[in-house]
């Protein structure tokens, strides 16, 4: 089996972005790609811990933000990380305007809906990568 | 006392459930406990940042929120930033109240919650100290 991708989202705690972020990595890592995927702390990076710099460097990694700051995405460029693939909560809020999360503590309905969405984009994009041979 | 604005900031540990418990910890600060005078900024704004969000813990005493030992708020803080005023660690915490069963990094359970409100009760009464002796 190849290594498993990181998939590495945001830390945001201000607006529902963060929360959906995480919840649809949690999603991909512990139910739609189990064993094929993992997630690392983004703040190990943002402290250039070096275990957590060898790891984004030699597993394929995938961004998943919540704004346009891209906090993932250029802190695993940072890292010199193999980054593979990036999604942003606020594209798939603009694809899905009927969806309007509100709490950011615990998600609710209309989050958790978002989330699935993203879940599903990241494991199939995952699947995509490794059916095209992407360099594992 | 003055209501002064405090910057929380917490540990994003996504991996681990102490992770999620520092977030929610800072929520109900945000939220509930001292909404008025809590500021927060997202952890990799340090290092990605522009020089706004460099100046945070100049312009804000600051507390770090950690998850675990790793300390790694107070550390990107202090190496972008400045200096924090106080810093609390979840998971000593958690062996201090012998909080054992938290629930998930994902989920949080009953307890697990209650481990949250307690450590928030912690970073309003470190808020209170920094207000009261001014630093």
């Amino acid at each position: 089996m190849p290594d498993p991708f990181l998939i590495v989202p945001c830390s945001g705690i201000g607006k529902p972005f963060g929360t959906i972020s995480r919840e649809a990595t949690y999603c991909v890592v512990e139910d739609l790609k189990k064993g094929e995927t993992d997630t690392i702390c983004l703040s190990l990076l943002v402290m250039e811990d070096e275990d957590a710099k060898l790891l984004v460097k030699s597993h394929r990694c995938i961004a998943v933000d919540g704004c346009p700051n891209e906090c993932a995405k250029k802190s695993l460029e940072q890292s010199d990380a193999k980054l593979v693939a990036n999604f942003r909560v606020i594209d798939i809020l603009r694809e899905n305007r009927n969806l309007k999360p509100k709490d950011v503590t615990f998600l609710d309905e209309d989050g958790r809906k978002i989330a699935r969405i993203l879940a599903d984009k990241i494991a199939l994009k995952a699947d995509e990568l490794q059916h095209s041979g992407a360099v594992s | 006392m003055s209501a002064r604005t405090i910057g929380v900031v917490s540990c994003s540990g996504e991996c681990c459930v102490e992770g999620t418990i520092s977030r929610i910890a800072t929520r109900f600060v945000l939220e509930k406990l001292r909404p008025d005078n809590t500021v927060t900024i997202c952890l990799p704004l340090f290092s990605i940042g522009e020089k706004g969000e460099r100046r945070f813990a100049k312009l804000f005493p600051t507390i770090a929120v950690e998850g675990c030992e790793k300390r790694c708020a107070g550390h990107a803080i202090e190496k972008y930033s400045g200096k924090t005023a106080r810093s609390i660690i979840v998971s000593d915490l958690l062996k201090k109240w012998d909080v054992k069963d938290t629930g998930s990094r994902r989920e949080l359970n009953e307890q697990g919650k209650e481990a949250a409100s307690k450590v928030a009760e912690e970073i309003a009464a470190a808020m209170d100290d920094i207000c009261a002796r001014g630093r």
